[in-house]
């Protein structure tokens, strides 16, 4: 589904990533694991390309999209979750996921306010959402930036959804939450996964992603050290001692 | 207390031209009308949300009649004051439009006044043109300018824009002061027709009036309808978190060359029916002291909420004539005015709501 070949990208005048081929195919979880900079951001943001790749080929459903704009890039059928969350903190919960069905149904998500109740598919979508996290329901009303941290990541999982993407890129859902917010995060992903949405994730937690995922990368400064399934990444010696702590 | 201290300060700073009378009198004068604010807030503050908009339908209702009726109730004198808010409305309207909904800090925004008074001006009286035809043409070069200017500043961001744009403002006035042979330079252009509709001269001061007030009131509804649209979506959302935008699919570079070109359109459209007011234009009305006069007052009314944008012009027009007769200290109350604001309303007289 999704191809990265031989791909470099500079991240300022480093060379963050270097020589990076990496797949993820259709209704796969897939995660990159490794040390602060290694590459696995910049990687996610080479595919969204918020970043441009300076060498190599990103391939989506058999098409190059390396020279492609952000936004089309969305369009496709990739949808980002950014690192660090990114809600907007100012707008409502409904505002914020409504937003992100900014091109849904081809230009009909955002629909114009103050006339009638919009289309169809957006409020479905909604609905989709909020039945995935309820508490965004409860607190449609209320800005963003007054939620908690679990809150917002839901958030920003749930405005992802609404452009309905093929692929999802998640940055790091579980940076700064709590252990049970946590686990619950990574249950909703596994049930998205199950409904057929492919995933590929960015981890520093490592053994909780490697038990997820499907399939594993191991990043070490900038290029791919390891590959595997992910109980087979989890039973590795190597990375046991580096990453899990054993 | 720190309210107090505050009204104490502002009376100390005009102690040295008012004497100890004058101080004391604006010292108890802001007492009574925090007071009477805090009275208000508290008063707005029981009204049920709801019930607010009926409110302020039935508001600017009144006020667009009264406004109709302006020239017929005050002399002259006021009536020429109020052409000049809605000039400036008109202006701040555009400028609200990159910095209140879209983000980004453009301090130069005289230039496309000017570039708006300035092609009015010459398209009038050197080639001509009746006023409706060269306000066509100077509504098209000036968003063309708003356009071009979009490509080099478009990569930058915050502070970085604020000086290119700030250096772009200066280009323009210097330009105008200095092409001699097509601007006159420093004397400036003079005798520019005023417009004419179906062959009657809109020279008298009431029907300017009314062209302007239309020309404002057209902006306002449409300015305040993108703000609503699609693209005003794609503006806030730029504004609140850029790269989150550009994750949403919101193609960021378009959106802002949308804001840039719309925002210098009504500067030019305010530009140019000032240079048919004034019949007179010369390069000392479009300095960075404008600009940053214009930015004061999107920021006094409420960065992005489109009344809020037509109050702070109103009240930074209307202030500067009220005091006409304290010219001298008159920037410093301003200043301590704005400097009120930013404790007791960061958000603007009315705050957008967004």
């Amino acid at each position: 589904m999704l191809k990265l070949e031989s791909v470099h990208t500079f991240y300022g005048h480093i060379e963050a990533i270097r020589g990076i081929t990496l797949g993820v195919g259709p209704g796969e979880i897939v995660c990159l694991i490794g040390s602060n900079g290694a590459g696995k951001s910049t990687t996610l943001m080479t595919i969204s390309r918020i970043l441009t790749p300076s060498k190599g080929r990103v391939l989506f459903e058999g098409k190059e999209i390396q020279n492609l704009p952000p936004h089309k890039i969305v369009s496709m059928g990739i949808s980002q979750v950014p690192e660090g969350r990114r809600i907007f903190p100012k707008l409502t919960v409904k505002e914020n996921l409504e937003m992100g069905a900014y091109l849904g149904s081809r230009g009909q998500g955002v629909r114009d306010q103050g006339q009638g109740d919009g289309n169809q598919e957006s409020e479905n979508l909604l609905e989709y959402v909020f039945n995935l996290f309820p508490v965004l329901k409860e607190r449609q009303k209320q800005l963003g930036g007054t939620l908690s941290g679990g809150e917002q990541q839901m958030l920003a999982i749930g405005r992802a959804l609404m452009s309905k993407p093929k692929l999802l890129l998640l940055d790091e859902p579980s940076l700064g939450l709590a252990p049970i917010i946590v686990s619950k995060i990574f249950k909703t992903i596994r049930e998205l996964n199950a409904e057929g949405l492919t995933i590929l994730l960015v981890e520093q937690n490592a053994r909780a992603a490697l038990k997820l995922a499907h399939r594993g990368y191991v990043f070490e400064s900038g290029q791919i050290a390891k590959e595997g399934k992910g109980r087979d990444l989890l039973d590795d010696p190597d990375i046991k001692k580096a990453y899990l702590g054993e | 207390m720190k309210k107090l201290i505050f009204m104490f300060w502002c009376a100390l700073l005009t102690l040295p031209f008012m004497g100890i009378r004058g101080a004391a009198y604006l010292f108890f004068g802001i007492a009574v009308s925090y007071g009477f604010y805090v009275a208000l807030a508290n008063m707005f503050g029981k009204i049920k949300k709801p019930d607010l908009p009926v409110n302020m339908k039935l508001l600017s209702t009144a006020l667009i009649i009264f406004s109709f009726a302006l020239p017929f109730l005050v002399r002259d004198y006021y009536t020429d004051v109020a052409i000049l808010v809605c000039i400036y409305i008109l202006l701040a309207l555009g400028v609200n439009i990159v910095i209140g909904f879209t983000g980004l800090l453009h301090l130069g925004f005289a230039a496309f006044y000017g570039i708006g008074a300035y092609s009015n001006a010459l398209l009038t009286t050197a080639l001509g043109l009746d006023f409706w035809s060269a306000l066509i043409l100077t509504l098209i070069l000036s968003s063309l300018a708003g356009f071009l200017l979009a490509f080099p500043s478009l990569r930058l961001r915050g502070d970085y824009l604020a000086i290119v744009t700030l250096g772009f403002g200066e280009i323009i006035r210097l330009v105008l002061n200095n092409w001699d042979s097509v601007t006159r330079g420093p004397n400036g252009i003079s005798n520019i027709p005023s417009p004419v509709i179906l062959g009657f001269e809109i020279s008298s001061l009431k029907y300017y009036y009314y062209l302007v007030l239309l020309f404002m009131l057209s902006a306002a509804f449409i300015v305040k309808r993108v703000q609503r649209s699609r693209t005003g979506r794609a503006w806030l959302a730029i504004r609140e978190d850029e790269t989150a935008a550009e994750a949403m699919g919101i193609n960021t570079r378009k959106y802002k060359f949308m804001a840039l070109t719309f925002g210098a359109f009504w500067a030019g459209l305010a530009g140019a029916l000032f240079a048919s007011k004034m019949h007179f234009v010369s390069p000392e009305s479009f300095t960075f002291m404008e600009s940053v006069f214009v930015v004061c007052m999107i920021i006094l009314g409420g960065l992005g909420s489109v009344p809020g944008v037509i109050f702070g012009s109103l009240i930074l027009v209307l202030l500067p004539e009220l005091l006409r007769d304290f010219q001298l200290y008159r920037m410093l109350a301003l200043g301590a005015g704005l400097v009120l604001m930013m404790i007791f309303r960061p958000d603007g007289l009315i705050r957008s709501r967004q």
